[in-house]
Protein backbone atom coordinates (compact mmCIF):
# COMPACT_ATOMS: atom_id res chain seq x y z
CA UNK A 1 0.00 0.00 0.00
CA UNK A 2 0.95 3.59 -0.47
CA UNK A 3 2.77 5.21 2.38
CA UNK A 4 2.66 8.90 1.65
CA UNK A 5 5.06 9.97 4.34
CA UNK A 6 8.03 8.28 5.84
CA UNK A 7 8.44 8.96 9.52
CA UNK A 8 11.76 10.67 8.84
CA UNK A 9 10.01 13.14 6.57
CA UNK A 10 7.46 14.15 9.15
CA UNK A 11 10.06 15.18 11.69
CA UNK A 12 12.34 18.10 11.37
CA UNK A 13 15.13 17.88 13.85
CA UNK A 14 17.05 20.82 12.45
CA UNK A 15 17.75 23.65 14.86
CA UNK A 16 15.45 26.65 14.53
CA UNK A 17 17.22 29.52 12.78
CA UNK A 18 14.40 32.03 12.98
CA UNK A 19 11.29 32.05 15.06
CA UNK A 20 8.25 34.28 14.61
CA UNK A 21 5.84 34.73 17.49
CA UNK A 22 2.59 36.67 17.30
CA UNK A 23 3.71 38.72 14.33
CA UNK A 24 1.03 41.25 13.36
CA UNK A 25 1.46 43.80 10.59
CA UNK A 26 -0.74 46.82 9.96
CA UNK A 27 -0.70 49.08 6.91
CA UNK A 28 -2.35 52.12 8.47
CA UNK A 29 -5.64 50.86 9.85
CA UNK A 30 -5.65 47.72 7.74
CA UNK A 31 -4.30 44.58 9.41
CA UNK A 32 -2.30 42.47 6.97
CA UNK A 33 -1.07 39.73 9.31
CA UNK A 34 -3.15 38.31 12.14
CA UNK A 35 -0.47 37.01 14.49
CA UNK A 36 1.94 34.59 12.86
CA UNK A 37 3.81 31.89 14.76
CA UNK A 38 6.34 30.14 12.54
CA UNK A 39 9.62 28.33 13.05
CA UNK A 40 12.17 28.42 10.25
CA UNK A 41 14.60 25.50 10.45
CA UNK A 42 18.28 26.01 9.69
CA UNK A 43 19.66 24.83 6.33
CA UNK A 44 16.19 24.12 5.04
CA UNK A 45 14.13 25.81 2.38
CA UNK A 46 10.84 27.03 3.79
CA UNK A 47 8.23 27.92 1.16
CA UNK A 48 5.48 30.42 1.90
CA UNK A 49 2.45 29.84 -0.32
CA UNK A 50 -1.01 31.35 -0.54
CA UNK A 51 -3.20 33.45 -2.80
CA UNK A 52 -2.42 37.08 -3.64
CA UNK A 53 -2.92 39.35 -0.65
CA UNK A 54 -2.64 36.52 1.87
CA UNK A 55 0.27 38.17 3.66
CA UNK A 56 3.11 35.87 2.64
CA UNK A 57 5.28 38.62 1.13
CA UNK A 58 4.46 40.92 4.04
CA UNK A 59 5.66 38.24 6.42
CA UNK A 60 8.81 37.64 4.35
CA UNK A 61 9.66 41.33 4.51
CA UNK A 62 9.32 41.27 8.30
CA UNK A 63 12.27 38.91 8.53
CA UNK A 64 14.77 41.58 7.46
CA UNK A 65 12.65 44.57 8.53
CA UNK A 66 12.02 45.69 4.96
CA UNK A 67 8.60 46.84 6.15
CA UNK A 68 10.32 49.56 8.18
CA UNK A 69 10.71 51.63 5.03
CA UNK A 70 7.00 51.53 4.17
CA UNK A 71 5.09 54.56 5.47
CA UNK A 72 2.30 53.71 7.89
CA UNK A 73 3.47 50.14 8.33
CA UNK A 74 3.55 48.86 11.90
CA UNK A 75 4.86 45.48 13.09
CA UNK A 76 3.94 43.84 16.41
CA UNK A 77 5.16 40.61 17.96
CA UNK A 78 8.71 39.43 17.65
CA UNK A 79 10.98 37.59 15.29
CA UNK A 80 14.06 36.01 16.75
CA UNK A 81 17.09 35.01 14.75
CA UNK A 82 19.37 32.75 16.76
CA UNK A 83 17.34 33.69 19.83
CA UNK A 84 17.69 37.47 19.46
CA UNK A 85 14.66 39.61 18.68
CA UNK A 86 15.39 41.62 15.52
CA UNK A 87 12.74 44.17 16.47
CA UNK A 88 14.63 45.29 19.58
CA UNK A 89 15.33 49.03 19.67
CA UNK A 90 19.10 48.67 19.54
CA UNK A 91 19.05 46.39 16.49
CA UNK A 92 21.26 47.77 13.71
CA UNK A 93 19.05 47.35 10.64
CA UNK A 94 21.88 47.63 8.13
CA UNK A 95 23.74 44.91 10.01
CA UNK A 96 20.55 42.82 10.08
CA UNK A 97 20.15 43.07 6.31
CA UNK A 98 23.69 41.82 5.87
CA UNK A 99 22.72 38.74 7.88
CA UNK A 100 19.40 38.38 6.08
CA UNK A 101 19.81 38.81 2.34
CA UNK A 102 17.04 39.26 -0.15
CA UNK A 103 16.36 38.33 -3.76
CA UNK A 104 13.43 39.98 -5.49
CA UNK A 105 10.86 39.03 -8.06
CA UNK A 106 12.44 41.00 -10.89
CA UNK A 107 16.22 40.81 -11.18
CA UNK A 108 17.51 44.22 -10.09
CA UNK A 109 21.25 44.41 -10.66
CA UNK A 110 22.89 47.78 -9.95
CA UNK A 111 23.70 49.77 -13.10
CA UNK A 112 27.33 48.80 -12.60
CA UNK A 113 29.69 46.11 -13.78
CA UNK A 114 29.14 42.47 -12.91
CA UNK A 115 32.16 42.68 -10.60
CA UNK A 116 30.90 45.81 -8.83
CA UNK A 117 27.45 44.31 -8.32
CA UNK A 118 28.95 41.53 -6.25
CA UNK A 119 31.76 43.56 -4.66
CA UNK A 120 29.47 46.33 -3.44
CA UNK A 121 28.17 44.62 -0.29
CA UNK A 122 31.48 43.17 0.95
CA UNK A 123 33.11 46.56 0.41
CA UNK A 124 30.60 48.61 2.42
CA UNK A 125 30.63 46.01 5.18
CA UNK A 126 34.44 46.07 5.22
CA UNK A 127 34.72 42.36 4.58
CA UNK A 128 37.85 42.52 2.42
CA UNK A 129 41.20 43.92 3.56
CA UNK A 130 42.53 44.30 0.04
CA UNK A 131 41.75 43.90 -3.64
CA UNK A 132 42.89 40.29 -3.67
CA UNK A 133 40.46 39.33 -0.92
CA UNK A 134 37.66 41.19 -2.65
CA UNK A 135 38.45 39.37 -5.90
CA UNK A 136 38.21 36.09 -4.04
CA UNK A 137 34.84 36.95 -2.55
CA UNK A 138 33.50 38.01 -5.96
CA UNK A 139 34.76 34.88 -7.70
CA UNK A 140 33.56 32.63 -4.91
CA UNK A 141 30.09 34.20 -4.89
CA UNK A 142 29.73 34.00 -8.67
CA UNK A 143 30.86 30.37 -8.51
CA UNK A 144 28.32 29.49 -5.85
CA UNK A 145 25.63 31.26 -7.82
CA UNK A 146 26.51 29.08 -10.82
CA UNK A 147 27.34 32.08 -12.98
CA UNK A 148 31.14 32.18 -13.12
CA UNK A 149 31.53 30.08 -16.28
CA UNK A 150 29.26 32.45 -18.17
CA UNK A 151 30.84 35.73 -17.01
CA UNK A 152 34.49 35.11 -16.00
CA UNK A 153 35.80 36.88 -19.10
CA UNK A 154 33.53 39.91 -18.88
CA UNK A 155 33.40 40.89 -15.22
CA UNK A 156 33.71 44.54 -16.25
CA UNK A 157 30.63 44.44 -18.50
CA UNK A 158 27.43 45.90 -17.07
CA UNK A 159 25.28 43.52 -15.03
CA UNK A 160 22.23 44.80 -16.81
CA UNK A 161 23.55 43.33 -20.08
CA UNK A 162 23.01 39.78 -18.87
CA UNK A 163 19.93 37.69 -19.66
CA UNK A 164 17.07 37.66 -17.13
CA UNK A 165 18.09 34.32 -15.64
CA UNK A 166 21.75 35.40 -15.46
CA UNK A 167 20.75 38.68 -13.84
CA UNK A 168 18.82 36.80 -11.19
CA UNK A 169 21.81 34.59 -10.48
CA UNK A 170 23.92 37.75 -10.30
CA UNK A 171 21.50 39.08 -7.68
CA UNK A 172 21.85 35.82 -5.78
CA UNK A 173 25.66 36.14 -6.01
CA UNK A 174 25.32 39.69 -4.70
CA UNK A 175 23.15 38.46 -1.83
CA UNK A 176 25.51 35.66 -0.79
CA UNK A 177 28.65 37.79 -1.15
CA UNK A 178 28.06 39.35 2.28
CA UNK A 179 27.79 35.85 3.80
CA UNK A 180 24.24 36.12 5.07
CA UNK A 181 22.72 33.49 7.33
CA UNK A 182 19.27 33.70 5.85
CA UNK A 183 18.26 34.41 2.28
CA UNK A 184 14.76 35.64 1.56
CA UNK A 185 13.45 35.13 -1.95
CA UNK A 186 10.30 36.83 -3.14
CA UNK A 187 9.10 34.95 -6.22
CA UNK A 188 12.63 34.77 -7.63
CA UNK A 189 11.60 32.91 -10.78
CA UNK A 190 8.35 34.53 -11.77
CA UNK A 191 10.05 36.61 -14.47
CA UNK A 192 12.14 33.72 -15.81
CA UNK A 193 11.63 31.04 -18.44
CA UNK A 194 11.47 27.34 -17.43
CA UNK A 195 15.17 26.65 -18.08
CA UNK A 196 16.36 29.69 -16.10
CA UNK A 197 13.85 28.70 -13.42
CA UNK A 198 15.28 25.19 -13.24
CA UNK A 199 18.79 26.66 -12.85
CA UNK A 200 17.65 28.84 -9.95
CA UNK A 201 15.84 25.93 -8.32
CA UNK A 202 18.95 23.78 -8.61
CA UNK A 203 20.94 26.64 -7.12
CA UNK A 204 18.49 27.00 -4.21
CA UNK A 205 18.92 23.31 -3.47
CA UNK A 206 22.71 23.73 -3.32
CA UNK A 207 22.61 26.96 -1.33
CA UNK A 208 20.50 25.49 1.44
CA UNK A 209 23.47 23.48 2.67
CA UNK A 210 25.13 26.75 3.69
CA UNK A 211 22.20 29.10 4.16
CA UNK A 212 18.68 29.07 5.51
CA UNK A 213 16.25 30.01 2.77
CA UNK A 214 12.71 31.35 2.89
CA UNK A 215 10.98 31.58 -0.46
CA UNK A 216 7.65 33.10 -1.43
CA UNK A 217 6.24 31.53 -4.56
CA UNK A 218 3.00 31.52 -6.48
CA UNK A 219 3.96 28.31 -8.19
CA UNK A 220 2.90 25.40 -6.03
CA UNK A 221 4.95 23.06 -8.17
CA UNK A 222 7.96 25.21 -7.39
CA UNK A 223 7.23 25.10 -3.66
CA UNK A 224 6.90 21.33 -3.96
CA UNK A 225 10.17 21.04 -5.90
CA UNK A 226 12.48 23.26 -3.87
CA UNK A 227 11.27 23.33 -0.28
CA UNK A 228 11.40 20.94 2.63
CA UNK A 229 8.83 22.82 4.67
CA UNK A 230 5.77 24.68 3.45
CA UNK A 231 3.64 27.25 5.21
CA UNK A 232 0.22 28.12 3.81
CA UNK A 233 -1.05 31.67 4.37
CA UNK A 234 -4.62 32.75 3.79
CA UNK A 235 -6.19 36.14 4.53
CA UNK A 236 -3.40 37.19 6.84
CA UNK A 237 -3.36 33.96 8.82
CA UNK A 238 -0.90 31.11 8.86
CA UNK A 239 -3.34 28.27 8.21
CA UNK A 240 -0.99 25.33 8.23
CA UNK A 241 2.67 24.48 8.23
CA UNK A 242 4.31 21.12 7.76
CA UNK A 243 6.77 19.17 5.71
CA UNK A 244 6.33 19.88 2.03
CA UNK A 245 5.55 16.23 1.34
CA UNK A 246 2.80 16.25 3.93
CA UNK A 247 1.27 19.53 2.76
CA UNK A 248 1.11 18.33 -0.85
CA UNK A 249 -0.16 14.81 -0.20
CA UNK A 250 -2.21 15.06 2.96
CA UNK A 251 -2.84 18.57 4.26
CA UNK A 252 -4.67 18.64 7.57
CA UNK A 253 -6.64 21.83 7.04
CA UNK A 254 -9.57 22.09 4.64
CA UNK A 255 -8.42 25.54 3.46
CA UNK A 256 -4.96 24.23 2.57
CA UNK A 257 -6.51 21.35 0.66
CA UNK A 258 -8.84 23.73 -1.18
CA UNK A 259 -6.01 26.07 -2.16
CA UNK A 260 -3.42 23.58 -3.34
CA UNK A 261 -5.97 21.55 -5.30
CA UNK A 262 -7.19 24.70 -7.07
CA UNK A 263 -10.53 25.16 -5.33
CA UNK A 264 -9.96 28.61 -3.80
CA UNK A 265 -7.73 31.40 -5.04
CA UNK B 1 -18.21 17.68 0.90
CA UNK B 2 -15.28 19.02 -1.07
CA UNK B 3 -16.13 22.05 -3.19
CA UNK B 4 -15.63 22.28 -6.94
CA UNK B 5 -12.42 23.25 -8.67
CA UNK B 6 -11.99 26.71 -10.10
CA UNK B 7 -11.28 24.92 -13.39
CA UNK B 8 -14.53 23.04 -13.95
CA UNK B 9 -13.13 20.58 -16.47
CA UNK B 10 -10.90 19.19 -13.72
CA UNK B 11 -14.05 18.11 -11.86
CA UNK B 12 -15.37 16.54 -15.06
CA UNK B 13 -12.15 14.55 -15.40
CA UNK B 14 -12.32 13.34 -11.80
CA UNK B 15 -16.01 12.41 -12.07
CA UNK B 16 -15.31 10.51 -15.25
CA UNK B 17 -12.61 8.55 -13.45
CA UNK B 18 -14.93 7.68 -10.56
CA UNK B 19 -17.67 6.61 -12.98
CA UNK B 20 -15.30 4.30 -14.81
CA UNK B 21 -14.28 2.66 -11.52
CA UNK B 22 -17.94 2.23 -10.59
CA UNK B 23 -18.59 0.61 -13.95
CA UNK B 24 -15.61 -1.72 -13.56
CA UNK B 25 -16.75 -2.66 -10.06
CA UNK B 26 -20.26 -3.49 -11.23
CA UNK B 27 -18.89 -5.50 -14.13
CA UNK B 28 -16.42 -7.44 -11.96
CA UNK B 29 -19.18 -8.25 -9.49
CA UNK B 30 -21.45 -9.54 -12.24
CA UNK B 31 -18.66 -11.56 -13.88
CA UNK B 32 -18.00 -13.31 -10.59
CA UNK B 33 -21.69 -13.95 -9.90
CA UNK B 34 -22.14 -15.35 -13.41
CA UNK B 35 -19.08 -17.56 -13.11
CA UNK B 36 -20.31 -19.03 -9.81
CA UNK B 37 -23.81 -19.47 -11.15
CA UNK B 38 -22.44 -21.21 -14.27
CA UNK B 39 -20.48 -23.53 -11.98
CA UNK B 40 -23.41 -24.49 -9.78
CA UNK B 41 -25.87 -24.90 -12.68
CA UNK B 42 -23.31 -26.43 -15.06
CA UNK B 43 -24.30 -23.74 -17.55
CA UNK B 44 -21.97 -23.83 -20.53
CA UNK B 45 -23.41 -20.80 -22.30
CA UNK B 46 -23.07 -18.61 -19.22
CA UNK B 47 -19.49 -19.77 -18.57
CA UNK B 48 -18.59 -18.97 -22.18
CA UNK B 49 -20.14 -15.53 -21.89
CA UNK B 50 -18.05 -14.80 -18.76
CA UNK B 51 -14.91 -15.69 -20.69
CA UNK B 52 -15.70 -13.32 -23.57
CA UNK B 53 -16.95 -10.49 -21.31
CA UNK B 54 -13.60 -10.26 -19.52
CA UNK B 55 -12.32 -8.15 -22.41
CA UNK B 56 -14.59 -5.32 -21.30
CA UNK B 57 -12.85 -5.15 -17.93
CA UNK B 58 -9.46 -5.14 -19.65
CA UNK B 59 -10.56 -2.29 -21.90
CA UNK B 60 -11.91 -0.26 -19.01
CA UNK B 61 -8.63 -0.70 -17.17
CA UNK B 62 -6.76 0.60 -20.22
CA UNK B 63 -9.09 3.59 -20.40
CA UNK B 64 -8.49 4.36 -16.74
CA UNK B 65 -4.72 4.05 -17.19
CA UNK B 66 -4.84 6.52 -20.06
CA UNK B 67 -7.07 8.92 -18.15
CA UNK B 68 -4.80 8.81 -15.09
CA UNK B 69 -1.65 9.45 -17.13
CA UNK B 70 -3.37 12.33 -18.89
CA UNK B 71 -4.50 13.86 -15.61
CA UNK B 72 -1.08 13.51 -13.99
CA UNK B 73 0.51 15.21 -16.99
CA UNK B 74 -2.03 17.95 -17.57
CA UNK B 75 -3.57 18.68 -14.17
CA UNK B 76 -0.71 18.01 -11.77
CA UNK B 77 -3.16 16.94 -9.06
CA UNK B 78 -2.28 17.61 -5.42
CA UNK B 79 -3.39 16.32 -2.03
CA UNK B 80 -6.88 14.75 -2.18
CA UNK B 81 -6.91 15.00 -5.99
CA UNK B 82 -3.53 13.28 -6.19
CA UNK B 83 -4.76 10.48 -3.97
CA UNK B 84 -7.97 10.17 -6.02
CA UNK B 85 -6.02 9.76 -9.24
CA UNK B 86 -3.47 7.31 -7.86
CA UNK B 87 -6.08 5.27 -6.02
CA UNK B 88 -8.20 5.01 -9.19
CA UNK B 89 -5.16 3.62 -10.99
CA UNK B 90 -4.59 1.02 -8.28
CA UNK B 91 -8.23 0.02 -7.85
CA UNK B 92 -8.66 -0.50 -11.58
CA UNK B 93 -5.66 -2.87 -11.57
CA UNK B 94 -7.19 -4.83 -8.68
CA UNK B 95 -10.57 -5.07 -10.43
CA UNK B 96 -8.95 -6.19 -13.65
CA UNK B 97 -7.32 -9.02 -11.68
CA UNK B 98 -10.66 -9.92 -10.09
CA UNK B 99 -12.01 -10.24 -13.62
CA UNK B 100 -9.16 -12.57 -14.59
CA UNK B 101 -9.97 -14.86 -11.67
CA UNK B 102 -13.68 -14.89 -12.56
CA UNK B 103 -12.72 -15.78 -16.13
CA UNK B 104 -10.55 -18.61 -14.86
CA UNK B 105 -13.45 -19.94 -12.76
CA UNK B 106 -15.56 -19.98 -15.93
CA UNK B 107 -12.85 -21.84 -17.89
CA UNK B 108 -12.56 -24.49 -15.20
CA UNK B 109 -16.36 -24.74 -15.08
CA UNK B 110 -16.32 -25.79 -18.74
CA UNK B 111 -13.74 -28.46 -17.89
CA UNK B 112 -15.65 -29.63 -14.82
CA UNK B 113 -18.70 -30.38 -16.96
CA UNK B 114 -16.81 -33.37 -18.32
CA UNK B 115 -16.31 -34.83 -14.80
CA UNK B 116 -18.69 -36.09 -12.12
CA UNK B 117 -19.95 -33.28 -9.92
CA UNK B 118 -18.82 -32.94 -6.30
CA UNK B 119 -21.92 -31.32 -4.87
CA UNK B 120 -21.03 -30.57 -1.22
CA UNK B 121 -17.80 -28.84 -2.20
CA UNK B 122 -19.53 -26.91 -4.97
CA UNK B 123 -22.02 -25.65 -2.41
CA UNK B 124 -19.21 -24.34 -0.22
CA UNK B 125 -17.71 -22.61 -3.27
CA UNK B 126 -21.06 -20.97 -4.01
CA UNK B 127 -21.11 -19.71 -0.42
CA UNK B 128 -17.59 -18.32 -0.79
CA UNK B 129 -18.61 -16.72 -4.07
CA UNK B 130 -21.58 -15.02 -2.43
CA UNK B 131 -19.43 -13.57 0.35
CA UNK B 132 -16.77 -12.37 -2.10
CA UNK B 133 -19.40 -10.91 -4.43
CA UNK B 134 -20.89 -8.97 -1.52
CA UNK B 135 -17.43 -7.70 -0.65
CA UNK B 136 -16.95 -6.34 -4.19
CA UNK B 137 -20.30 -4.57 -4.07
CA UNK B 138 -19.62 -3.11 -0.63
CA UNK B 139 -16.08 -1.99 -1.36
CA UNK B 140 -17.27 -0.09 -4.43
CA UNK B 141 -19.99 1.53 -2.30
CA UNK B 142 -17.33 2.44 0.25
CA UNK B 143 -15.25 3.96 -2.56
CA UNK B 144 -18.12 5.96 -4.02
CA UNK B 145 -19.25 7.26 -0.61
CA UNK B 146 -15.78 7.72 0.95
CA UNK B 147 -16.99 5.39 3.71
CA UNK B 148 -14.05 4.24 5.84
CA UNK B 149 -16.21 2.21 8.22
CA UNK B 150 -17.60 0.17 5.37
CA UNK B 151 -14.13 -0.31 3.90
CA UNK B 152 -12.92 -1.61 7.23
CA UNK B 153 -15.87 -3.99 7.46
CA UNK B 154 -15.13 -5.39 3.98
CA UNK B 155 -11.54 -5.94 4.94
CA UNK B 156 -12.56 -7.80 8.11
CA UNK B 157 -14.78 -10.16 6.11
CA UNK B 158 -11.81 -11.45 4.14
CA UNK B 159 -10.99 -13.62 7.16
CA UNK B 160 -14.28 -15.52 6.60
CA UNK B 161 -13.29 -16.17 3.00
CA UNK B 162 -9.90 -17.40 4.15
CA UNK B 163 -11.49 -19.77 6.67
CA UNK B 164 -13.86 -21.20 4.08
CA UNK B 165 -10.91 -21.71 1.77
CA UNK B 166 -8.97 -23.59 4.43
CA UNK B 167 -11.90 -25.89 5.24
CA UNK B 168 -12.65 -26.44 1.56
CA UNK B 169 -9.03 -27.35 1.03
CA UNK B 170 -9.29 -30.09 3.69
CA UNK B 171 -12.62 -31.25 2.32
CA UNK B 172 -11.34 -31.60 -1.23
CA UNK B 173 -8.20 -33.46 -0.17
CA UNK B 174 -10.44 -35.90 1.68
CA UNK B 175 -12.59 -36.54 -1.41
CA UNK B 176 -9.48 -37.18 -3.44
CA UNK B 177 -8.27 -39.75 -0.95
CA UNK B 178 -11.66 -41.44 -0.85
CA UNK B 179 -11.78 -41.98 -4.59
CA UNK B 180 -9.00 -41.19 -7.08
CA UNK B 181 -11.66 -40.68 -9.78
CA UNK B 182 -12.48 -37.41 -7.97
CA UNK B 183 -8.98 -36.05 -8.39
CA UNK B 184 -9.53 -34.15 -11.66
CA UNK B 185 -12.70 -32.44 -10.49
CA UNK B 186 -11.34 -31.76 -7.02
CA UNK B 187 -8.15 -30.23 -8.36
CA UNK B 188 -10.12 -27.80 -10.52
CA UNK B 189 -12.36 -27.00 -7.57
CA UNK B 190 -9.26 -26.36 -5.46
CA UNK B 191 -8.06 -23.82 -8.02
CA UNK B 192 -11.50 -22.25 -8.15
CA UNK B 193 -11.52 -21.94 -4.37
CA UNK B 194 -8.04 -20.45 -4.53
CA UNK B 195 -9.25 -17.97 -7.16
CA UNK B 196 -12.02 -16.84 -4.84
CA UNK B 197 -9.60 -16.54 -1.95
CA UNK B 198 -7.32 -14.39 -4.14
CA UNK B 199 -10.27 -12.21 -5.19
CA UNK B 200 -10.92 -11.63 -1.48
CA UNK B 201 -7.32 -10.42 -1.12
CA UNK B 202 -7.69 -8.01 -4.04
CA UNK B 203 -10.92 -6.64 -2.56
CA UNK B 204 -9.05 -6.17 0.71
CA UNK B 205 -6.43 -4.16 -1.17
CA UNK B 206 -9.18 -1.99 -2.60
CA UNK B 207 -10.58 -1.44 0.90
CA UNK B 208 -7.12 -0.31 2.01
CA UNK B 209 -6.94 2.04 -0.98
CA UNK B 210 -10.29 3.53 -0.02
CA UNK B 211 -8.97 4.19 3.48
CA UNK B 212 -5.88 5.88 2.04
CA UNK B 213 -8.01 7.93 -0.35
CA UNK B 214 -10.21 9.26 2.41
CA UNK B 215 -7.85 9.51 5.37
CA UNK B 216 -4.55 10.14 3.60
CA UNK B 217 -2.96 7.28 5.52
CA UNK B 218 -3.15 3.52 5.73
CA UNK B 219 -5.15 1.41 8.15
CA UNK B 220 -3.24 1.50 11.41
CA UNK B 221 -3.57 -2.24 12.14
CA UNK B 222 -2.63 -5.44 10.35
CA UNK B 223 -5.46 -7.06 8.48
CA UNK B 224 -7.05 -10.18 9.98
CA UNK B 225 -5.89 -13.38 8.28
CA UNK B 226 -7.53 -16.79 8.29
CA UNK B 227 -6.04 -18.77 5.42
CA UNK B 228 -4.12 -21.73 6.82
CA UNK B 229 -4.33 -23.92 3.72
CA UNK B 230 -0.60 -23.49 3.13
CA UNK B 231 0.10 -25.53 6.25
CA UNK B 232 -2.79 -27.99 6.01
CA UNK B 233 -2.09 -31.75 5.98
CA UNK B 234 -4.78 -34.40 5.65
CA UNK B 235 -3.59 -37.95 6.42
CA UNK B 236 -5.22 -41.21 5.33
CA UNK B 237 -7.02 -42.86 8.26
CA UNK B 238 -5.21 -45.89 9.61
CA UNK B 239 -1.90 -44.66 8.27
CA UNK B 240 -1.40 -42.00 10.93
CA UNK B 241 1.81 -42.61 12.88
Amino acid sequence: MVQALKVSETLTNAPIKAQARGVKVFYGAKQALAGIDLDIPENHVTALIGPSGCGKSTFLRCINRMNDIIDGCRVEGDIQIDGVNIYEKNQDVVQLRARVGMVFQKPNPFPKSIYENVAYGPRIHGMAANKKQLDEIVTDSLTRAGLIKEVYDRLDSPGTGLSGGQQQRLCIARAIAVKPELILMDEPCSALDPIATARIEELIDELRHNFTIVIVTHSMQQAARVSQRTAFFHMGELVETGTTAQIFTNPREARTQAYITGRIG
Amino acid sequence: MVSDHIVKSFDDDLNHLVNMIAEMGGLAERQLADAISALSRRDEALATSVITQDKRLDMLEEDIDAQVIRMLALRQPQALDLRAVIVALKISAELERVGDYAKNVAKRTLTLMQAPSINPATNTIVRMGTIVGGMISNVIDAYLNSDIVKAKDVRARDADVDQLHTSLFRELLTYMMEDPRNITACTHLLFIAKNLERIGDHITNIAENVHFLVAGENFDDDRPKGDFSSSTIVTVEGNTP
